[in-house]
């Protein structure tokens, strides 16, 4: 049996040609009391960008049903800070959706949660910033946030639901991967997202006050497959490793417009969250055209389908379907070329500087973080 | 740390009655034509023999009785295919997608 991650690393089940989307990224607003310097929303927020009404929300949907997702993360930003959440889970729920609630649960009331379990909510992923709580308030630049998340953890367990604890492994928090992986085993969790920090957006604007000596990452990896094999049946383990010191790209988004899709507050339909930074790329709206529509025939989701569009080393390796060629968006920013070998993969010739220039970040002192705001 | 799991991994034997645990959901695909196992952030793609055993685990019936059950269907004998089947609830288990 074969088995699909629908977020991090998934891959659709497709012998050819383009299959329907598994997953569907919904990011219900950028709103967010915490102001992590990793947020992988974009730097340049709009705030005229209007965000989707509930009725708008409602036919996404609908939409997403109907062309076969199978599973809805509601995400932002904090999507607990829209009042509506309640409305557009209904939605969900009604078109068959597995609904995932992505939240840093600050916001939630026992009472509020109890109510969107009662609308048939099945999952939801707490994020914590570290278990170390002066760390986690000087990552989220918000007090109080780490009591509150035990609470909404306990209350996720009492109202029966599966629990996955997501945290951002860097420098700041990585020597501390064995304590997080108590803390999820201590909360109740089924499913522990240990996700080294991905360099895009707020995070690479942060890279040299995030990244962690290749040491490091060894060591997080070492203690993490440990724990993977003593809790085994107990804690299922996805860990999101370092391009940086990493040999062979990732198959970023599962290979582009294969498997996910990622809807913006304000209706845009994207092959992933950061790429509208690639110059040429038409992006969509839920507004204007339905989303089965976007996700076959969009100029978007055209762009970096498939293999057709690769260059060497990508275009001969017996690897392009394995990873798809890494991440576009990374590419582009490190080589200018949005088409190129992702640097992650060790046959880029950008692949040493790349990670000689992370290493460099990490043997110096930490800068200050810019911390993640709105416009 | 060890000794403060209160979770322990689920063994399966001949003897389990296997269950999906709620929000586990054995999902007809209508788009897709196909079974799936829907799980938090995870899509399953049992083959046609896994799905046949699925739908047989209602917590009622043990793993001795579904394999024999299934030995008419697909005309092996049970020392054949229990095996097989307890091999595959015991890996879904570990994957958190059935209790026993």
């Amino acid at each position: 049996m074969s088995e699909d991650m629908t977020l991090s690393t998934a891959q659709n089940k497709q012998e050819n040609g383009t299959g329907a989307p598994m997953g569907m990224l919904a990011e219900l607003t950028y709103r967010c009391p915490l102001q992590c310097p990793y947020c992988s929303n974009p730097l340049d927020i709009n705030r005229a960008d209007t965000e989707l009404t509930t009725a708008e929300w409602q036919t996404v949907m609908r939409q997403a049903g109907e062309c076969g997702v199978l599973q809805l993360h509601l995400s932002g930003g904090e999507p607990c800070v829209r009042p509506d959440l309640e409305e557009i889970l209904q939605s969900a729920v009604e078109a068959g959706l597995y609904t995932n609630l992505i939240t840093s649960g600050v916001t939630l009331t026992r009472e509020r949660l109890e109510g969107l379990v009662k609308i048939g909510l099945d999952h939801v992923q707490l994020s914590i910033q570290d278990v170390d709580p002066n760390t986690a308030k000087l990552i989220s630049n918000y007090k109080g946030g780490a009591e509150k998340k035990r609470e909404v953890a306990r209350w996720v367990k009492e109202l029966g639901l599966p629990l996955t604890l997501n945290v951002v492994i860097h420098r700041h928090n990585i020597e501390n991967t064995s304590e997080i992986i108590d803390y999820a085993v201590d909360i109740g969790a089924g499913r522990i997202e240990l996700a080294h920090v991905q360099y895009y957006a707020w995070a690479l604007k942060n890279r040299a006050a995030l990244i962690p000596s290749r040491e490091q990452f060894y060591q997080s990896v070492k203690v993490s497959n440990e724990a993977k094999e003593r809790l085994k049946g107990i804690l299922v383990f996805d860990v999101v490793a370092h391009d940086q010191y990493a040999i062979r790209p990732k198959a970023c988004m599962g290979g582009w417009g294969r498997s996910l899709l990622t809807v913006s507050p304000s209706g845009k339909v994207m092959p992933c969250q950061e790429c509208e930074t690639i110059p040429g790329l038409e992006v969509d709206n839920v507004r204007d055209t339905p989303l089965e529509d976007i996700w076959f025939k969009g100029q978007a989701f055209q762009m970096f389908r498939g293999t057709s569009w690769m260059k060497e080393p990508c275009k001969s390796c017996d690897r392009r379907e394995i990873d798809w060629g890494g991440c576009r968006c990374q590419a582009l920013a490190v080589t200018g070329d949005a088409a190129a070998t992702d640097p992650a993969c060790h046959l880029s010739p950008y692949h040493d500087e790349f990670a000689a220039t992370a290493e460099h970040e990490a043997a110096e002192e930490p800068p200050p973080f810019v911390y993640r705001r709105l416009g | 740390m060890d000794e403060s799991i209160s979770k322990k991994r689920t063994v399966v034997t001949q003897e389990s009655r296997v269950a999906f645990p709620p929000h586990i959901k054995l999902h007809r695909d209508a788009v897709r034509q196909q079974w799936l196992i829907l799980a938090p952030e995870r899509v399953f793609h049992p083959d046609e023999i896994s799905v046949a055993v699925l739908k047989q685990c209602d917590g009622t019936r043990t793993v001795a009785e579904i394999a024999e059950k299934l030995t008419h269907e697909y005309q092996a004998t049970i020392d054949v295919i229990q095996p097989d089947i307890l091999d595959m609830l015991q890996d879904l288990a570990d994957k958190g997608l059935v209790d026993a």
